[in-house]
């Protein structure tokens, strides 16, 4: 048997210092878990100080103890190579678990155990922890905003139908897959502004939306037997033409009887609310925002000067200031430049302030983008004879958009933070809707649960952006 | 020059024209309207509104200027605070990152990962109306080591009274004008003899003799005021003498530093990650401490990929300060374009001034950046 020091543990006596140290480090523990589940002080009957620091104590001497290199048991290895290299970093991951420890039960207690979730009223919340009947009386209120009850199922309809069209891409056939560019960034998008604009919003003007979906249904049935040489000219053209026949010479006179009969409720746009006005203000400003941007990245890049210097003016003056002036302008001063007859619904003018705003940004990621593209391939592009257009659609912009997803995925997730700012404007999404329900004079005192809930809302939304822009950076990610 | 090159010129230069002109005439048109004239002679006329929180002397007396100047003043002094508190985080946390600590590593992602994946406003809104609403009123604070006070009316902290202040201050900047020059003669003295002096160590040492000296000799004394409670009237306490910190100003510096300091604590993570390891070898074979490893070789190249960005993220926490108007902190953009512009409603006047202001602001850091970015850059042949 060999001297044991416990000063400075060796392989030697392996088994005494790990006995003796994860004894310790599991006493610790037990201490400070004890006390914090159970108010349980173990060690009351030394002085307040000492009693204090003692699970510290303890805890490090154990992790001193098992601080063995090499020591051939594999859990042991892993436990010192990841929180036990040495004495401070010992230190500070005593000090995580004990907080972590400490801090559960009043989580707990606060979240569940002593939470209220039955009820419709203030008064069903009497104990101390949170009231989540609050978040539960108000939550259709969170969601649509002030959107007539009765008339939700059009924004969840829409919803559901524009999640299934934006599906698509994934079950597209090999045929298919070469149209699924066009059918995203020119398509999807004329189908969801219809959608909303005309299904959301209601009104007469519902009637409208029918057409184009007629228009649309018939014009790609035709679509399918133009030859391949006219079919972009086709698409251009057809759809738009079959819209306005139907409306101004087939049914014009139907719809002067159509109206008269009870078609979908109108629903102003002061009165969407919630979070699905998050989900529109975002989706249309993502939507916008992309190909402005895209277009002032190359403007900043171009051999034309005022084209340049104009690019550079306006990306710099959105980038300049912050996005509330922006949207007290478009409240405030942007009617003042309006003809005095010409009015702007103000969701629409919120909308192309932060597409604007966002667009500045998009524009300096994708130019970070085309200026890490090597020369050679501007050269190489143009050796073919290939023009401004033809080269930057072939061959640039498929490399720099690759090269630019994860700086776009953060652009794109700033913007979704930045919805709820458009409470200056008066529109209330979710956090405006917190902020009013709070001031409810039956559900006074409950903005934490409101702002916790929110909190989590927002953070799911966010966090699975964010995985999911990983996600497709490592998919997309090509040797060069 | 041929026709290509010059008709998309022209066709965008003359929509451009087209749209500020179609905007100014419409412009003139409502203000003639509204009889409005256009012109900032406003700035200079009687103010007549208060403000709560102001660095500067003000009340309705003052000028529209002024009011300007006060609402200036308080957004820096909140960028100000939020910057700093936002590096010392954001610089733990992106350190913490990089441990071999698991659990340290984890606690520090999970941190970034929570606060930057919520909107700002949403934080502070939870600061302000939620987490310091759970605060006590005046007359039930404990007090911190017997002189803080946290309520629910803000917070109070004892003051310093200084006499001769100013001497103080002088004293403070011929310290760092010192420190400057003692940096530049060991740079030149190690270029020409090789010998390294201990900069640091000689820096500290002036920052606390040379204003320590002011104290002894220039006749500066400070003294400490502890605030006091104070009853107002039967049911309503507040506490008289040492520094009020308004629960808005705190809300918003806590939620601005918090939420820069994630995008901060990436930036350093970013930064010492992207030094190739082959550096450390290196500046390790030829006989390097790991603390000039560390000081001569790490830093100053981490440093070259840390500060663009993260000057970067000192420009947005200094634009998102402009959220305070949805606390009523009294920020240039509330005083300036809430305040002053219901009053006088002139949207055009304000609104502009305002959105100069921070455009000077961004675009003199970002003129700052390019020169610096350009001086530190790798000198390529």
């Amino acid at each position: 048997m060999n001297k044991l020091n416990f000063l400075s543990p060796d392989k030697n006596n392996l088994y005494a210092y790990l006995y003796s140290g994860i004894g310790l480090f599991s006493l610790s523990i037990l201490i400070v878990f004890l006390n914090s589940f159970f108010s349980l002080d173990l060690t009351s009957f030394l002085p307040g100080t000492i009693s204090y620091f003692l699970p510290l104590i303890i805890g490090f001497t154990g992790l001193h103890l098992i601080r063995i290199e090499y020591s051939g048991i594999k859990f042991l290895d892993i436990i010192n190579k990841n929180i036990n290299t040495n004495k401070f970093n010992a230190l500070l991951s005593l000090l995580i678990i004990f907080a972590v420890i400490k801090s559960l039960p009043p989580l707990l207690s606060w979240f569940i155990i002593d939470a209220n979730f039955a009820g419709d009223s203030k008064d069903a919340c009497s104990g101390s922890g949170a009231c989540w009947a609050y978040i539960k009386t108000w939550f259709n209120r969170f969601m649509y905003g002030m959107y007539p009850n009765a008339e939700q199922w059009r924004i969840n309809l829409s919803f559901i139908a524009l999640a299934f069209l934006g599906g698509v891409g994934f079950f597209a056939t090999e045929k298919f897959k070469k149209y699924l560019t066009l059918y995203y960034v020119i398509i999807y998008p004329i189908i969801a502004f219809l959608f909303i604009f005309f299904f959301i919003s209601g009104g007469p003007i519902f009637f409208d939306f029918s057409y184009g979906i007629i228009a649309a249904v018939i014009s790609i049935i035709i679509g399918f037997f133009i030859p391949s040489k006219f079919k972009m000219y086709y698409f251009l053209i057809i759809p738009i033409t079959i819209y306005i026949l139907l409306k101004y010479v087939f049914f014009y006179e139907e719809l002067i009887e159509l109206g008269k009969i009870q078609a979908f409720e109108w629903v102003e746009t002061g009165a969407w609310g919630g979070l699905s006005l998050t989900f529109i203000v975002s989706f249309f400003c993502l939507i916008f925002c992309f190909p402005v941007g895209l277009f002032l990245s190359l403007g900043r890049r171009s051999d034309l000067p005022i084209i340049k210097y104009i690019s550079i003016g306006f990306i710099e003056f959105w980038r300049g200031v912050p996005l509330i002036t922006v949207l007290f302008m478009s409240s405030v001063m942007f009617p003042m430049f309006l003809p005095e007859d010409m009015f702007i619904d103000k969701l629409v003018r919120v909308i192309i302030a932060i597409s604007l705003f966002e667009a500045a940004y998009v524009a300096e990621v994708i130019r970070g983008g085309l200026q890490a593209l090597p020369r050679g391939q501007y050269d190489a592009a143009k050796s073919l004879g290939m023009g401004y257009w033809k080269m930057h659609i072939f061959v640039i912009l498929p490399q720099a958009l690759k090269l630019v997803i994860p700086g776009i995925a953060n652009t794109f997730l700033a913007l979704v933070k930045d919805t709820p700012l458009i409470f200056v404007v008066g529109l209330l999404e979710i956090v405006g809707m917190l902020n009013l329900a709070k001031t409810n004079p039956e559900w006074l005192g409950f903005a934490m649960e409101g702002y916790v809930f929110a909190s989590i809302v927002f953070f799911i939304i966010c966090y699975a952006m964010s995985k999911y822009s990983y996600n497709l950076e490592q998919k997309y990610k090509t040797e060069r | 020059m041929n026709f290509k090159k010059i008709l998309p010129q022209l066709l965008t230069l003359v929509v451009v024209i087209l749209v500020f002109g179609f905007f100014s005439y419409n412009a003139q048109v409502n203000m003639e309207n509204r009889g409005i004239t256009f012109g900032y002679g406003f700035l200079s006329q009687e103010s007549s509104f208060d403000v709560q929180f102001s660095l500067i002397e003000y009340d309705g007396s003052h000028s529209y200027f002024r009011a300007y100047l006060v609402g200036l003043l308080n957004t820096i002094l909140v960028s100000v605070i939020g910057i700093v508190f936002a590096t010392i985080i954001g610089v733990v946390v992106g350190i913490a990152r990089l441990s071999n600590n698991y659990l340290i590593e984890r606690t520090a992602a999970i941190y970034v990962e929570f606060f930057r994946n919520i909107p700002l406003l949403l934080q502070i809104f939870f600061w302000y109306f939620a987490a310091l609403r759970a605060l006590p009123l005046p007359e039930k604070a404990e007090p911190i080591f017997g002189v803080f006070f946290l309520t629910i009316k803000g917070f109070f902290v004892p003051a310093f009274v200084w006499n001769n202040l100013d001497i103080f201050i002088y004293s403070v900047i011929a310290a760092i004008i010192s420190i400057v020059f003692v940096r530049l003669y060991a740079k030149k003295k190690q270029e020409n003899q090789g010998i390294q002096t201990p900069v640091l160590s000689i820096s500290i040492g002036l920052l606390i003799i040379l204003p320590l000296l002011s104290f002894l000799l220039g006749g500066v004394n400070a003294s400490v005021e502890i605030p006091v409670i104070e009853q107002l009237s039967q049911t309503s306490f507040t506490f008289k003498g040492g520094l009020k910190l308004p629960p808005e100003l705190i809300s918003l510096a806590l939620a601005l530093s918090l939420y820069t300091a994630t995008f901060i604590a990436e930036c350093v993570r970013a930064g010492v990650q992207g030094v190739s390891k082959g550096q450390k070898e290196a500046a390790a074979s030829i006989g390097l401490t790991p603390n000039q490893v560390l000081k001569l070789v790490v830093m100053p190249q981490a440093l070259r990929i840390i500060i663009p960005p993260t000057t970067n993220q000192y420009l947005n926490l200094t634009k998102n300060s402009s959220l305070a108007a949805a606390i009523a902190y009294p920020d240039l953009v509330l005083v300036f374009a809430g305040t002053a512009l219901m009053q006088t409603g002139r949207a055009i006047e304000i609104v502009s001034i305002t959105m100069l202001t921070y455009l000077t602001l961004s675009i003199t850091i970002s003129i700052f950046m390019n020169w610096y970015n350009k001086k530190i850059a790798i000198k390529e042949k």
